[in-house]
C-alpha cells in the first residue's frame, strides 16, 4: 500500500460525506456526514505525516478530533431544541424563513 | 528529506520540538494580552453564570464584558504604541503586525457596540433573549403567535428555576466573549491549524446565539440549524484544504506554503485544491456569493442584536483571515488564481444588488447588501497591493460600523409582537419618528456610499487601490454594481419618507441608554470618517501582515 491509496480512500470518504450533506434529510444524519468528512481530513493528515516522516500531521489530527467533540456538543443542543419545538429533526420541515 | 531540517515548524509548539526538548514556548505577553483578557474574561463570565445569585446576574455580565473588551482595548493601545515592525510569539502560532493589531482595534470597537445592543433591555422589555422561568409564566410575554408556544416550552424545559430572575439568560455575554476571542485570534493566525481551531472557537458561540431569540422561536431555532449545518459543512472543507496543503508544503506556516508556492517539488494539484477549498471555508464566513446561501436565512431569523454582532463582526474576522491568507501565503501564486476570486467578486456584487432588489423584508435586504458589499470587500482582498490592503481595512472599519447602528435601529420598529421587520411596515416611518427616519436614512445612504459619509470613503480607497493596481474592468463592474445597489436603498428611503403610515402600522420605541449609545456610536464613526477619513487611513496604512 503506497500512501497514495490512504489519500485516495480519503478523498473517497471525503465524497461520500459531502454528498451525504447534500442529499440526506435528517439534521442528525447530516451531521454524521460532516463528521464522516472531517474523519477523512484525518487520515489524509496521518498520511501525509507518514511521508513527510514528521509527527506535526497526527498532532493536527487530534486538533481536529478535539474541534470535532466540541462542535458534537453544540451541533446536537441545536439540533435537540428545534427537536423538542417541531417533533421532527428532517431538515426539509425547517423552512420558515424564506420570502 | 529537507523537511526535517526545519525543526522550529512545528505548529502549537507541538510535534518534534517538543518530542525533543519540552521547553515552554517564548510568549510575548504584551502582544497577547488583550486575547488573555478576553478570554480570561470568557471564562470568568462562565462562573459568573453559575455562581451569581440570578438577580445579580445581568449587571455583573453586562460590566464585566465591557470592562473586559475597554480593558483589552487599552493594552492594545498601549501595545500598538511600542510595536513598529510586529513579531510572531507563541511558538510562531501568532503574528501580531500593524495589520493584526488594526484588526483587533476594529474588532474591539465593534463588539463594544454590539455589547451594548446584547444589553439592551428597555426596547424589549426584559432582553431580546430567552427568558427566565418566571418570566416565562408571564402571560402574554411568548404566546406571540400560536408557533411560539412550543418552542417557549421547549426553552422552559431547559431552565432552571430561578426565581426573581432578571428576565434574561444572560450566557449570551460569555458566548460573545468567546466569539470574539476567536475572531481575534483568527485573523492573527499564523498558520492554518490555528486558524481552523479559531475559526470553530468563532463560529460555535456564534451558533448558539442565534437560536436565543425570545420572540419567533421557530425562525430563530431554524436559523441555528441552518447556520450550524453549513458552518460545520464549509469548516470541514477549510479542513480537508489544510491537509491537502500540508501535503503540498510539509507544513501548515503561511510563511512556509508561501516558500513552497515558490518552488516546490510536489503536485500543483494539492496546491490548487487546497488553496480553492481554504478559501472557500473563509468565503463562507464572509457570505461571499456563491458561499451565502444561508446569510439571508440567519440574519432574518437571529436575534437582531446578534445579528448586528454577527453582521460587523464576523465579516471583520472573515476578510481579515483572507487578507492575511492571501497577502503573506499565496502572493506569489497570484496569477493563477487571480481570475478565479476575480469572477468571485463580481458573482457576489451581483447576486447581493439583483436578489437585494427583490426583497420584501428589512432584515432580509440589508442582508443582501452585506452580500454585495462582501462583493466589494472582495475587489479589495485581491488587490494585493500595500495600498489595497489599507484601503480594504479602512472598508472593514466603516462598513462594520455602519452595519451595527442599522441592526441598532432595526430592533426599534415595532408592533405587539415583536419587531416589524417586513417593508410595508415600514412605509412613512417618517411620520411616525422623524429622529429615526433621519438617522436611519443617514446609514443607508453610507451604505450606499454617498460622499460625506464613510461608506463613500471606503469605496473610493477600495476602488481606486485596485485601479492603481490594473483591474480596471472590475472596478468598472463594482461602481456598476454600486450604482443599482444605491437603488437598493434608496427604495426603503422613499418607502419611509414619502409613503402614507399605515394607522395600524409599528410603532417605533423609545430605545434604552445601551441601544442609543450603540447607533450613536455607530453614527459618529460613519460620519467622522466620511468627512476625515485619513484617521483612521494613517493607522490603516503604517504596514502590512507579519509571518
Amino acid at each position: 500500500m503506497t500512501p497514495t491509496h490512504y489519500l485516495l480512500l480519503s478523498a473517497l470518504l471525503f465524497t461520500i460525506g459531502t454528498v451525504g450533506v447534500l442529499i440526506r434529510r435528517n439534521a442528525i444524519v447530516l451531521f454524521m456526514c460532516v463528521e464522516l468528512m472531517l474523519n477523512a481530513v484525518n487520515l489524509s493528515l496521518v498520511t501525509f505525516a507518514r511521508v513527510e516522516g514528521t509527527i506535526d500531521g497526527q498532532v493536527m489530527a487530534f486538533f481536529v478530533m478535539v474541534v470535532a467533540a466540541a462542535e458534537v456538543v453544540v451541533g446536537l443542543a441545536i439540533i435537540m431544541s428545534i427537536f423538542r419545538t417541531r417533533q421532527s429533526a428532517s431538515v426539509d420541515d425547517a423552512n420558515l424563513l424564506k420570502y | 528529506m529537507g523537511v526535517l531540517t526545519q525543526s522550529q515548524t512545528a505548529p502549537l509548539g507541538g510535534g518534534r520540538v517538543l518530542a525533543q526538548s519540552a521547553e515552554m514556548p517564548q510568549i510575548d505577553y504584551g502582544a497577547v494580552a488583550p486575547l488573555l483578557i478576553v478570554f480570561g474574561a470568557a471564562c470568568l463570565g462562565v462562573l459568573v453564570e453559575a455562581f451569581a445569585p440570578a438577580h445579580r446576574r445581568w449587571s455583573v455580565q453586562v460590566g464585566l464584558t465591557l470592562l473586559a473588551v475597554l480593558l483589552a482595548g487599552v493594552f492594545l493601545g498601549m501595545h500598538a504604541q511600542e510595536i513598529n515592525t510586529g513579531a510572531t510569539t507563541l511558538a510562531g502560532t501568532l503574528a501580531i503586525g500593524p495589520a493584526a493589531l488594526f484588526l483587533w482595534g476594529t474588532l474591539l470597537a465593534l463588539s463594544f457596540g454590539a455589547v451594548l445592543l446584547l444589553a439592551d433591555r428597555s426596547v424589549e422589555p426584559g432582553g431580546a433573549f430567552v427568558a427566565e422561568s418566571n418570566t416565562l409564566a408571564r402571560p402574554g410575554e411568548s404566546a406571540g403567535t400560536p408557533v411560539d408556544a412550543p418552542g417557549a416550552a421547549s426553552a422552559a424545559v431547559m431552565q432552571r428555576s430561578a426565581p426573581g430572575g432578571v428576565g434574561m439568560r444572560t450566557e449570551v455575554f460569555p458566548l460573545a466573549l468567546f466569539s470574539l476571542g476567536g475572531m481575534m485570534v483568527f485573523c492573527a493566525a499564523n498558520d492554518l491549524l490555528t486558524m481552523f481551531v479559531a475559526l470553530e472557537v468563532l463560529s460555535l458561540p456564534l451558533y448558539l446565539l442565534c437560536g436565543l431569540a425570545k420572540r419567533r422561536r421557530l425562525l430563530s431555532q431554524e436559523a441555528a440549524v441552518k447556520y450550524f449545518l453549513l458552518g460545520a459543512f464549509a469548516s470541514a472543507f477549510f479542513l480537508y484544504g489544510l491537509a491537502l496543503l500540508y501535503g503540498y508544503s510539509g507544513s501548515v506556516r503561511l510563511s512556509e506554503i508561501a516558500a513552497a508556492t515558490a518552488g516546490s517539488l510536489r503536485s500543483d494539484t494539492l496546491l490548487f485544491a487546497g488553496l480553492g477549498l481554504v478559501v472557500m471555508g473563509l468565503l463562507f464566513k464572509g457570505s461571499v456569493a456563491p458561499f451565502h446561501l444561508w446569510t439571508p436565512d440567519v440574519y432574518h431569523g437571529a436575534p437582531t442584536a446578534v445579528t448586528g454582532f454577527m453582521a460587523a463582526c464576523t465579516k471583520v474576522a472573515a476578510f481579515g483571515a483572507l487578507l492575511r491568507l492571501l497577502h503573506v501565503a499565496f502572493q506569489a501564486s497570484s496569477w493563477e488564481w487571480h481570475w478565479v476570486l476575480w469572477t468571485v467578486a463580481v458573482v457576489s456584487m451581483v447576486v447581493g444588488v439583483v436578489l437585494g432588489l427583490t426583497q420584501q423584508d428589512v432584515k432580509r435586504m440589508i442582508a443582501y447588501s452585506s452580500i454585495a458589499h462582501a462583493g466589494f470587500l472582495m475587489v479589495g482582498s485581491i488587490t494585493l497591493t500595500e495600498r489595497g490592503l489599507a484601503a480594504t481595512l479602512f472598508y472593514l472599519l466603516a462598513y462594520g460600523f455602519t452595519t451595527l447602528a442599522v441592526f441598532g435601529l432595526l430592533g426599534l420598529v415595532r408592533t405587539s409582537e415583536g419587531e416589524a421587520t417586513r417593508m410595508s411596515d415600514w412605509a412613512g416611518l417618517a411620520r411616525r419618528s422623524p429622529l429615526v427616519a433621519a438617522v436611519f436614512t443617514f446609514l443607508l445612504l453610507a451604505l450606499a456610499g454617498i460622499p460625506a459619509t464613510s461608506g463613500f470613503m471606503g469605496k473610493f480607497v477600495v476602488f481606486s487601490a485596485a485601479f492603481s493596481a490594473g483591474m480596471g474592468p472590475l472596478v468598472v463592474i463594482a461602481l456598476l454594481a454600486s450604482a443599482l445597489a444605491a437603488y437598493l436603498y434608496i427604495r426603503l428611503v422613499v418607502l419611509m419618507f414619502f409613503h402614507e403610515p399605515d394607522p395600524e402600522g409599528p410603532t417605533v420605541s423609545v430605545p434604552g441608554p445601551f441601544t442609543t449609545a450603540a447607533v450613536t456610536l455607530g453614527v459618529v464613526v460613519t460620519l467622522l470618517l466620511g468627512v476625515v477619513p485619513m484617521l483612521a487611513l494613517d493607522w490603516a496604512s503604517v504596514g502590512g501582515f507579519v509571518s
